[in-house]
């Protein structure tokens, strides 16, 4: 009889402790953050919990007690009292307090997550099924905007190749803000829900389409941070990370200015005519990256029609270049016309028609994508 | 404590059923009903239109079995109230049941009233870009503005396409009209008043009726049911004939974004609950005409049909008050 | 009349039945096959999840399963569970004759192993099962859906259906059918915190209506309720589901505390402490369970002086639940305690409960739930107030009062085992995620980066003794049917108060055709 008495006194306390020994090792409770705003929720977060440690452990003492002392098999003869108002008053008037006490900081911190004020930088961040879109606005309509893609392999998610470091956790292209400057995030999405979420700068917004949401953050400490989409987003919301690289300010100007100049280099590119070979292979990179989630590594379907085959990879250069830029609408494939240069788009649309066993011989230049665009 | 002893001098049996079919009945009927339906959705949605599709003969199977077990049911029940099995106590549970039920429809009405409020004060300014919920979606549909009833969608506002940044999402037109009142000089044209008139009336009409019955006046109830009924065929065609007028001269459909949603959702479903009270009435009558069913005391039939009447009757005040005047 | 009559043979018995105690065994068995169902979703969700990367499932496929497991343990498993114990133990506790709309109560059940026959077969349907977690947030759910939404969206409906008209019932019982003498003030707490949830049913389950109708007419009507291109707000979705969603978490562990009054006070023998206060804590729950909904849409980016509003509101209910939990154990104090399996399951539901309860509230703390919010942090809640809570609660039910149901009696040693590996299984699933979710595990995902590897392996290794452990109470199930031990007297457990223990085990097929008298002693005391 006894040993159990004692087994189930460990196991409680094992359980009661559990958080506490969590307390040591980081990466077992909320990161700090290291925003003062991610700081204040830390301090906040910890407070409740140790609030409600210690009248966890009063209250289960009290059981464990009763329970040990107060048992049938000890041949005590049970007390017959069954109310009192006072014991009862007070016990809903303590606990009253003590929420009370917890509503004040987190008020205080609640305002100060929600004063999207005087920020120097806006970021559009928009949510696509199932990677993100960065658009720095510019007074003066200079906007620099890019994709962020998942840059995990898919060997690596279908366990084929060594799980990097960074697994699932990096992207292609980051967002990059500088240091100690406040960035005002401006969160919006393209189809379905998503939500930005970056643990250690306490940042999480959820991606309405068609709303936009506001959220700010002022990174004190230059680094990588990094999260995920955090609101189920469709079969692959467990692949689109974020990755945000805070730098200093004149880092930030340089990529900034880099960035413009590479917009530039891209328009004049689509003038350009451009060899078999390279629209094959840059194609096929663009493929691997936007399109196999969909339409299978070797072009034989999954949640998009096989490629392989395709009576639109096989038809018209013009009803395919349609499909591609534009999507088909109410289902998985979505525009990409705004999402891939015209460059890009160029390479993939050439690709899909010559891989796979798809051999039209056709070659699509950017020249011809950019005037499907203008119709 | 308790003891299983002689009951007290007064006791009546409570009359519990047998055993009976009628629910494994009326759930093949209701499943039936739902898949068929589901699958008369799907073909139109995501289906084939073209090809001719058996799914409709599923659902009117459906329909059919399930409203012949009902019919059935509640001849059971009140064949059990002729034959006298039915103690007070039994009636009352009877009136529990009606009331919750009734309680349960005003909790539905409330939903949807409930999103004429929020979109009418919080979503359509906020996607105009004022207020604390969306101070930067001027950036999504600029030149989105909101009164209401809205005459424009937001994505009208940015040229009747998707926004830039909203893909996909279906088509919302907008109407020339709305439904509220408009037109000073041709007031008496305005259906829904008209409509508010009428139910109001069969309201009065039906308590007319409750009244004659509480007297034993079977006459009188007859009479004024009848009224009361074909008030409500009345209003049904009136309806009928606003929701043509809607379509097919104020261009407004179920597509017309937000407003023609609230306003269709609103009028439709009291629409509906309107036609099923005034079939509940109906059968009212045809029981009181035929079967000589009611008299001054028993009657609860005609009692639970005009509670529901009554409630229909105060869910359209509201919709008078929220969908077409404020 | 058939009064005297014992139950039909073979099938008819249980499709035409109006018999209260025959619904309430098919309620029962039907929820423990839905929780098996769901059960064998949350074993592919863990066995996908033992290890980073993509093994068995592909991850369109994960989320079925996410959703499927969600709404079959939530709508399948637990609510029928507890309605088959209402079913059973209402009548018998305040002394009616059976409930008060028999044929009604027959429907009620059985429009529910249809819908969930519909439900579950959209998984073999073009474009496969609802993908889109239990709570269908538009437009992942409308715009976005796969066809089979559709039939989802009528299972959801008839579901509703069910529920309404089981509350109806149980509202129309207690209300009307109370013998003699049993005021509301001396009627048993499962009964009470029944007649709070049936409230909850009629109030909530038509807003759910509501919103799937919304969904419905959205996907194939046209219209924009939760599109913003016609005006309407996907957030608008939430706040309709919210409001139905979370009494419905209340209607879930409401009668659970039911159960566990009924039972501590018996394995205590005192009686329950604060019968009173009980009474209005359950009734403030249910009051306080309707503003507080938008707690779960914090990150939706709601003006602050609603998130504000909500984050008081939701945290004021930490009081009288806390009373709940103070009262549970001051009716231990002082007792003469002993430890048989109804006991140690609500022992565990006690410890296991408040924290989850602690962890609400963190929860409920707006600024720190942008922290927590869809993380494992909150699936580890969930499960700590839902299975340690609602399951383990239902687990005592059935112990408690099984012989009762069969006149047969458990075997205790079996019992305890099945307590121990369930208790200490459920703790190694689900106390990990705490972990994994404050370090930043999201939710609903069918893979994750390496940092999670090992809480996540032994989660799911923890899932699998619990699960293992839930065969075992099958097995004690059947065992005590067909071979327990016969008991003779009408009163199993000393120290056990109410009418159910006034007549014979097994219950008589009818019982209290003529009222009990209720003597002045109040019936719960
Ligand atoms: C049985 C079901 C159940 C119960 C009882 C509860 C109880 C509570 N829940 Fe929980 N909850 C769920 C089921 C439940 N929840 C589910 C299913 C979800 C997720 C849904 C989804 O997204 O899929 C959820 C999610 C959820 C969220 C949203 C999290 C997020 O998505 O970001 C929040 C936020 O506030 C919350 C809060 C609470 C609170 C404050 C309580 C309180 O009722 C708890 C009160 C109890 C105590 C506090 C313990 C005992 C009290 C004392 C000992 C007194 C003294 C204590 C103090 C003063 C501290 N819950
Ligand atoms: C009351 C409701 C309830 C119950 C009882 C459970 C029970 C369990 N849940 Fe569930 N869960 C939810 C309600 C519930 N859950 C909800 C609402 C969600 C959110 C869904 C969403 O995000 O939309 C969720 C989500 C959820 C997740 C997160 C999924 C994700 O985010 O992707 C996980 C992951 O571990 C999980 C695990 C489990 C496990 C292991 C059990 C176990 O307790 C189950 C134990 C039972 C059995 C296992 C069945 C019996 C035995 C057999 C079938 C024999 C076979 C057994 C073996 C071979 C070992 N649940
Ligand atoms: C999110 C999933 C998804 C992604 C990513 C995707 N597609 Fe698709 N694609 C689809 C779906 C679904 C269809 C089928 C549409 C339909 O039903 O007509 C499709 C159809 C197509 C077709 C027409 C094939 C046919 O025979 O009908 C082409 C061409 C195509 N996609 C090109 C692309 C290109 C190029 C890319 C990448 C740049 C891409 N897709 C990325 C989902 C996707
Ligand atoms: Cu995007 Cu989840
Ligand atoms: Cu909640």
């Amino acid at each position: 009889m006894n040993f159990k008495t004692v087994a189930k006194a460990c196991v409680v306390s094992l359980l009661v402790s559990g958080p506490t020994w969590a307390l040591a090792q980081n990466q077992i409770n909320m990161a700090k953050g290291v925003t003062e705003v991610g700081a204040q929720i830390y301090g906040l977060h910890m407070l409740i919990f140790w609030i409600c440690a210690v009248i966890g452990v009063a209250v289960f003492a009290v059981m464990f007690y009763s329970i040990i002392y107060h048992r049938k098999s000890r041949g005590v003869t049970p007390a017959q009292f069954h109310d009192s108002t006072q014991v009862e008053i007070i016990w809903t008037i303590i606990p009253f307090l003590i929420l009370i006490g917890m509503a004040v900081p987190a008020t205080s911190t609640l305002l100060e997550v929600y004063n999207t004020d005087d920020a120097e930088i806006d970021i559009l961040i928009t949510g696509y099924q199932w990677k993100w879109k960065y658009e720095y606005l510019d007074e003066q309509g200079d906007n620099v905007v890019f994709f962020s893609n998942l840059a995990t392999s898919q060997e690596e998610i279908y366990n084929t190749d060594a799980k990097g470091a960074n697994y699932l956790l990096s992207v292609d292209e980051p967002m990059v803000i500088p240091v100690d400057t406040k960035v005002r995030f401006l969160v919006t999405a393209n189809d379905v829900i998503h939500s930005w979420w970056v643990p250690e700068l306490a940042v999480k917004r959820d991606a309405i389409p068609g709303f936009i949401n506001e959220a700010w953050t002022k990174v004190p400490t230059e680094g990588v941070y990094r999260g995920q989409c955090t609101e189920l987003c469709g079969a692959y919301h467990g692949f689109m990370p974020i990755e945000v690289h805070a730098v200093s300010r004149e880092e930030y100007d340089a990529w900034l200015a880099a960035k413009r100049s590479e917009k530039v280099a891209q328009t004049a590119a689509a003038q350009q005519a451009l060899g078999f070979e390279e629209l094959m292979a840059s194609g096929e990179a663009v493929y691997r990256a936007q399109c196999s989630a969909c339409h299978g590594a070797q072009g034989e379907g999954g949640v998009g029609n096989a490629i392989a085959g395709s009576a639109i990879a096989l038809g018209e250069v013009a009803k395919h270049l349609e499909v591609g830029i534009k999507g088909v609408a109410g289902t998985a494939m979505q525009a990409f016309g705004g999402q891939l240069s015209d460059v890009d788009m160029a390479a993939v649309i050439t690709y899909q028609r010559n891989a796979f066993g798809n051999n039209t011989g056709d070659i699509v230049q950017p020249a011809d994508v950019v005037n499907h665009k203008q119709g | 404590m308790a003891s299983t002893q002689t009951p007290p001098a007064d006791y009546e049996k409570y009359h519990v059923p047998e055993s009976s079919s009628l629910a494994v009945r009326a759930t093949i009927g209701l499943i039936t009903t739902v898949f068929g339906a589901a699958l008369v959705l799907n073909d139109m949605t995501f289906g084939d239109s073209e090809a001719p599709s058996s799914a409709k003969w599923v659902l009117i199977a459906g329909l059919l079995f399930f409203t012949a077990t009902l019919a059935s049911w509640f001849g059971t029940a009140i064949k059990e109230n002729i034959q006298g099995l039915n103690s007070a106590q039994l009636s009352h549970s009877y009136v529990l049941g009606m009331f919750w039920f009734i309680f349960s429809e005003v909790m539905f009405f409330a939903a949807f009233f409930g999103v004429l409020f929020y979109v009418r004060q919080l979503a359509g300014p906020w996607l105009a870009g004022e207020g604390d919920g969306g101070r930067m979606n001027g950036l999504l549909w600029p030149g989105f503005e909101f009164v209401w009833p809205p005459v424009t969608t937001p994505q009208e506002s940015v040229g009747g396409v998707d926004s830039q940044l909203i893909a996909n999402n279906g088509v919302f037109g907008t109407s020339e009209r709305s439904m509220a009142f408009a037109d000073a000089h041709h007031w008496y044209q305005w259906l829904p008043m008209w409509n508010t008139i009428i139910l109001l009336t069969s309201s009065f009409t039906c308590h007319v009726a409750h009244a004659g019955i509480l007297k034993g006046d079977i006459k009188k109830f007859n009479r004024w049911l009848a009224v009361t009924v074909a008030l409500g065929i009345v209003f049904v065609f009136l309806q009928a004939a606003e929701y043509y007028e809607a379509y097919q001269h104020f261009g407004l459909t179920l597509n017309s974004g937000i407003y023609g949603s609230t306003f269709f959702l609103l009028t439709g479903f009291h629409g509906f609950h309107v036609a099923m009270g005034m079939t509940m009435l109906l059968i009212q009558l045809i029981r009181s005409v035929k079967g000589k069913h009611f008299s001054a005391s028993d009657h609860f039939g005609f009692e639970a049909s005009s509670w529901y009447w009554h409630f229909v009757d105060v869910v359209w005040v509201f919709l008078f008050l929220f969908v077409y005047i404020l | 009349m058939g009064a005297h009559h014992g139950p039909a043979k073979g099938m008819s018995r249980w499709l035409l039945t109006t018999n209260h105690k025959d619904i309430g065994t098919m309620y029962l068995w039907f929820s423990f096959a839905m929780f098996i169902l769901g059960g064998a979703f949350a074993m592919v969700i863990r066995a996908e999840l033992f290890q980073p990367g993509m093994q068995l499932v592909e991850p369109g496929f994960f989320n079925q399963m996410t959703t499927l497991h969600g709404l079959v343990m939530v709508f399948g498993a637990i609510m029928p569970s507890f309605v088959g114990l209402a079913n059973w133990m209402i009548p018998m506790m305040i002394g009616a004759p059976d409930m008060a709309l028999p044929r009604m109560n027959n429907w009620s059940f059985w429009i529910l192993p249809p819908s969930f026959l519909m439900l579950a077969s959209t998984l073999f349907m073009e474009g496969g099962a609802p993908a889109f977690g239990w709570t269908f947030y538009a437009p992942l759910s409308t715009t976005y859906a796969p066809p089979s939404v559709t039939f989802f969206i009528f299972a959801i409906h008839i579901l509703g259906v069910s529920s309404i008209m089981g509350s109806i019932n149980i509202i129309a019982t207690v209300m009307n059918m109370r013998a003699p003498g049993m005021s509301y003030m001396k009627m048993p707490l499962f009964v009470w915190t029944w007649l709070i949830t049936a409230f909850l049913l009629v109030a909530v389950m038509p807003v759910l209506a509501g919103a799937v109708t919304m969904m419905l007419m959205d996907i194939h009507f046209g219209t924009s309720f939760f599109s913003a291109a016609g005006g309407g707000d996907p957030v608008l979705f939430q706040h309709v589901f919210w409001f139905f969603g979370h009494p419905e978490v209340y209607i879930i562990i409401l009668p659970a505390f039911g159960v566990v009054s009924q039972i501590i006070p018996a394995f205590s023998r005192k009686p329950l402490f604060g019968y009173a206060s009980m009474v209005y804590a359950t009734a403030s729950i249910a009051l306080l369970s309707f503003i507080v909904w938008a707690h779960h849409m914090y990150t939706v980016g709601m003006p602050v002086a609603g998130e504000l509003f909500f984050m008081y509101a939701t945290m004021l209910i930490a009081v009288p639940t806390g009373v709940k939990v103070f009262n549970w154990i001051t009716t231990m104090w002082r007792g003469a305690l002993s430890f048989e399996t109804p006991m140690l399951f609500c022992l565990g539901f006690l410890v296991l409960f408040t924290l989850g309860g602690f962890t609400g509230l963190m929860l409920s703390i707006a600024p720190a739930d942008f922290q927590y919010h869809d993380t494992y942090f909150v699936v580890a809640h969930f499960h700590y107030v839902m299975v340690a809570g609602a399951v383990f609660s239902m687990t005592a039910a059935v112990y408690y009062w099984i012989p009762k149901w069969t006149g047969r009696m458990y075997s205790e040693s079996m019992g305890r085992i099945h307590f121990w590996v369930s208790f200490i299984g459920f703790n190694i699933a689900f106390f990990p995620q705490h972990f994994v979710g404050l370090a930043g595990m999201p939710r609903r995902i069918p893979d994750y980066s390496l940092q999670f590897a090992d809480f996540n392996m032994m989660s799911s290794i923890g899932a699998f003794i619990y699960g293992a452990s839930q065969l075992l109470f099958l097995y004690n199930v059947i065992v005590t049917i067909v071979a327990g031990e016969k008991v003779g007297e009408d009163k199993i457990w000393d120290g056990a108060e109410g009418l159910e223990w006034t007549v014979p085990c097994p219950a008589p097929y009818h019982t209290f055709e003529v009222p009990p008298k209720i003597d002045a002693v109040s019936a719960h005391a």
